[in-house]
């Protein structure tokens, strides 16, 4: 049995606390990080006052008969961490899984961190602390078991929380977690060895599964509380426009309706405080309708007749698409990254390919829609609901209403979808203002409509890629992009290509828009990886060079050594396409299956994608795509394969399919019957690979969404002969369509 | 407000509420019954699906005159303890991702396998081609549904 002993920076004091349980067991407390500064105090999910403790960060309970309760610090957004965190802990606890019962945490700044769902961050972050967790536990209650035989902890062995000494006794954990709980903290804890683990690696089904597939209560939309009241918003129709009157004669004589009255002061206030938050919040008053129900309270809202006037003008896609050339066109861009000058290498370039791509809005349309409880009073400010961001918006809500973080207590709900609308928490702050003057406890509920018209949008995108070719050799590349409300990050320049050519530069520029935009799952790349993964097909064509074999030359020339900016390991960029190459069958294929390469690094993962499209009754059709990731360990692949699965197919069917657009300021569709989906029959056979290796874990919520797009148009034109330049692909038909001998043929 | 004797898993059930008041609604707001979920109100996603003598319907569009001395079942109904083959394979499939949308998938594959039970790939896809879910675990929708269709055999 190997262990390396890691350094442990914990300082022992900050770190355990422990109690005795009234139901017999105890409770042991872990505070990892009271180096953060506590923000919100919080109640955990138990009841701490019949416990007589109140000064732990419980990650692990143990009852006397050794079951162990595991607290999951992080929002549930389908990304699995609710099982996956869990696990780590778990593994180096040392616990048969089935023994280990999940609760969500609450959000307590106090003495987690981190408690965000966002960015493919949760494991990667948590991985040490959640490790030396489980670990310190462990070794405690060995040395408890040891010293009640009187030997040493070194003789002791565990297998599934049973301790047994030389002799062969056994104390399991439940018997000594009292007296481990009195002893001194260790301070450098050894961790297993990979090789050694017994529930990472191993398929693990979803904590939740049981509650999900027979319907109990888990989601925001589920909440309820005694008193609680239905709040419907009628917000204004279009952006830009803002409430001059409305009548609610109407409205108020309806059934179920308690009340109708209009918020916008207090958010109004919270603008004036905060920079940049107009990019999620409108200004205007908005009319709120109090009722019995959901139903009474959507229903009612559409009786009110209220008065908008355009305060700032409304926009059209057409004129956004006009905007964004001439943003490209023009010279007001801001330089993200320069290595070298490409001016200087374009002039001396023997040839050079300039491509355009273009990418619409898109909302996010979380199949579970906004909503957000709120009960407001003097004692405290109790929020439940499903938010990818609790602690920035507990914030944001103390601040609202003038009242101290630690009075805010935020539970979160299982969520029906995030891909990035739920870090906003623009809807727990109307809520929160609804509340206060309400009075009572209240649940915002968004209708679809409501859903979709109030987006927090991915903005509008294009990309215009240049590259310079001298003597047989990318000499230049030069990306510059136009968004709407901006779109790049400040690493995302320092993502492949960047090292691999001699001359290279980023440029941004950006048209302020009153339409609300953010971050959309893997925000700054889910159209540039697409669009640049395009690019490099069409650069090898010109070039008349292996399309892999570009890839990997310009890997070859990458340094991270010599550049501490590069953010990608051209290593492991190389074996994610090697084995692409080989799962998908590259260049095997019969001549009627059509393939698409694309390979891409985003939140710290190495992915590379394979296509396959064949011609069915004429048309072109993606039937497969093989996808090979590098994101080190994988803690739970049963999950781990459903998020590379569904970051494919997200990325394929809005490349495909979906777009949204505005006239007059307004969504010109507003539910699923105008705003298209990716469905099952459209949906291809997604083959996953996971390279194996026992590097930490990194991101994999989203990395393998950007380049799907690509995939799908280079397996495109590799069929049709036609380049996909604009998304999405299905509003050009015309190049959808195989040349009339393909299919005679 | 009118009042309605209804029938939902098995018990019969008297509801008061406005006579548009859809089905779905009345499950989620009266009867508490959450499992059957909202997801779009105009029958184009299938979160809200539900049973009606044995048929899969989009509870959304429902009213109560409409399913009057029908039986409704739900996802709560569907079986006593999570045991029946639809659930059964979601489980073994580890379908889910964010899980909104899966009771609605379920209801859908159940009414659908009980009146097909030896479907093609084909008969799967079009059955369930109405049920979105926007995290897109439909390869192992379509594999869960197989399973449970060879597992009712």
């Amino acid at each position: 049995m190997s262990i390396n002993p890691i350094h442990n920076s914990l300082s022992r004091r900050s770190f355990l606390r422990n109690s005795s349980l009234a139901g017999g067991g105890l409770l042991i407390g872990f505070n990892l990080f009271q180096a953060c500064k506590p923000k919100v105090i919080q109640e955990p999910a138990i009841d701490l006052a019949s416990l007589d403790y109140n000064d732990f960060n419980a990650f692990i309970k143990i009852a006397d008969n050794g079951a162990v309760t595991i607290f999951s610090p992080n929002p549930e957004v389908g990304q699995n961490v609710k099982t996956s965190m869990p696990m780590i802990i778990a593994e180096e606890l040392d616990v048969a899984w089935k023994d280990v019962y999940v609760e969500q945490g609450i959000l307590d700044t106090n003495n987690y961190t981190r408690q965000v769902a966002g960015g493919s961050q949760s494991i990667r972050f948590g991985w040490d602390a959640l490790r030396q967790t489980g670990a310190a536990a462990k070794q405690m209650l060995v040395s408890a078991a040891a010293a009640r035989w009187g030997v040493d902890p070194s003789e002791c062995s565990v297998s599934e929380g049973v301790i047994t000494n030389a002799a062969g006794e056994t104390l399991g954990y439940g018997d000594v977690v009292k007296e481990a709980a009195q002893l001194e903290v260790p301070e450098d804890v050894p961790l297993k060895d990979p090789s050694e683990y017994k529930i990472m690696g191993k398929p693990t089904p979803n904590v939740d599964i049981d509650k999900i597939i027979t319907g109990k209560p888990l989601y925001g939309m589920d909440y309820k509380a005694e008193g609680m009241v239905y709040a419907a918003v009628l917000r204004p129709p279009a952006f830009g426009h803002k409430l001059v009157s409305y009548d609610d004669t109407e409205a108020r004589a309806m059934p179920g309706v308690v009340d109708v009255f209009t918020i916008g002061e207090k958010i109004r206030g919270l603008m004036e405080e905060i920079p940049r938050i107009e990019n999620i919040l409108s200004s205007s008053d908005k009319v709120v309708v109090l009722a019995n129900s959901t139903w009474e309270a959507l229903k009612a809202k559409k009786a009110i007749k209220a008065e908008w006037q355009e305060a700032t003008k409304a926009e059209n896609t057409e004129e956004h698409d006009k905007i964004l050339t001439d943003l490209l066109d023009g010279n007001k861009f801001e330089t993200m990254r320069s290595d070298g000058n490409v001016k200087k290498a374009f002039a001396e370039a023997d040839e050079i390919l300039e491509r355009t791509y273009e990418s619409p809005f898109l909302s996010h349309s979380c199949m579970e829609p906004m909503n957000f409880f709120a009960h407001v009073t003097d004692e405290k400010i109790h929020l439940a609901g499903p938010i990818q961001t609790p602690e920035g918006t507990a914030n944001f809500v103390a601040q609202l209403l003038g009242r101290e973080a630690e009075e805010v207590h935020l539970e979160m709900t299982r969520i029906g979808g995030g891909f990035g609308r739920r870090l906003y928490g623009d809807f727990a702050i109307e809520a929160a203002e609804i509340a206060e003057k309400a009075k009572k406890p209240v649940k915002l509920v968004y209708s679809r409509e409501d859903d979709m018209e109030d987006g927090i949008y991915r903005m509008a995108i294009k990309y215009r890629i240049k590259a310079g070719i001298k003597d047989g050799k990318v000499t230049a590349y030069h990306l510059k992009e136009a968004a709407v409300n901006s779109n790049m990050y400040g690493l995302v320049p320092n993502f492949f290509p960047a090292g691999a050519i001699e001359n290279y530069q980023v440029d941004t520029a950006v048209y302020d828009s009153n339409i609300t935009t953010g971050a959309w799952r893997a925000p700054y790349t889910n159209f540039l990886a697409s669009a640049e993964q395009s690019f490099f097909d069409e650069l090898a064509e010109l070039m008349e060079v292996d399309k892999i074999q570009l890839r990997l030359d310009l890997l070859d020339k990458v340094k991270p050594e010599e550049d501490e900016r590069i953010q990608y390991s051209p290593e492991r960029m190389k074996e994610v396409i090697h084995l692409a190459v080989e799962k998908s069958g590259w260049g095997t294929k019969p001549d009627n299956v059509y393939q698409g390469f694309v390979n891409y690094y985003c939140h710290n993962t190495h992915v590379a994608e394979v296509a396959d499209v064949e011609i069915e009754n004429g048309e072109p059709v993606v039937k497969k795509i093989t996808c090979v990731v590098d994101c080190g360990i994988v803690v739970n692949p049963l999950a781990a394969k459903n998020l590379v699965e569904g970051g494919v197919l997200d990325g394929l069917g809005h490349s495909m399919y979906t777009e949204m657009t505005f006239k007059n300021g307004k969504p010109t569709t507003t539910n699923f019957d105008g705003y298209r989906l990716l469905r099952i029959k459209e949906a291809p056979i997604v083959e996953t690979f996971f390279v194996e290796n026992d590097l930490p874990p990194t991101g994999l919520g989203e990395p393998t969404l950007p380049p799907a797009g690509g995939a799908v148009a280079n397996a495109m034109k590799a069929a049709t002969g036609n380049r996909l330049y604009k998304q999405p692909f299905t509003k050009t038909p015309e190049l959808l369509k195989v040349p009339e001998k393909e299919i005679i043929g | 407000m009118p009042t309605y004797q209804i029938t939902v898993n098995g018990t019969s059930k008297t509801v008061d509420v406005a006579e548009d008041t859809p089905v779905l609604w009345v499950l989620r707001d009266h009867l508490d019954l959450v499992g059957t979920k909202y997801g779009c109100g105009i029958g184009q996603c299938g979160a809200c699906t539900i049973h009606v003598d044995g048929t899969a319907m989009r509870s959304c569009s429902l009213t109560l005159s409409q399913v009057e001395g029908k039986s409704i079942t739900t996802i709560e109904g569907l079986s006593e303890d999570g045991t029946h083959p639809v659930q059964e394979a979601w489980k073994e499939v580890d379908v889910p991702q964010c899980g909104y949308c899966q009771a609605g998938q379920i209801m859908t594959a159940s009414a659908f396998l009980a009146s097909n039970p030896n479907p093609s790939e084909e008969d799967i896809e079009n059955a369930m081609h109405g049920n979105i879910c926007r995290c897109a675990t439909y390869t192992r929708i379509r594999k869960a549904v197989q399973i449970a269709a060879d597992n009712m055999e």
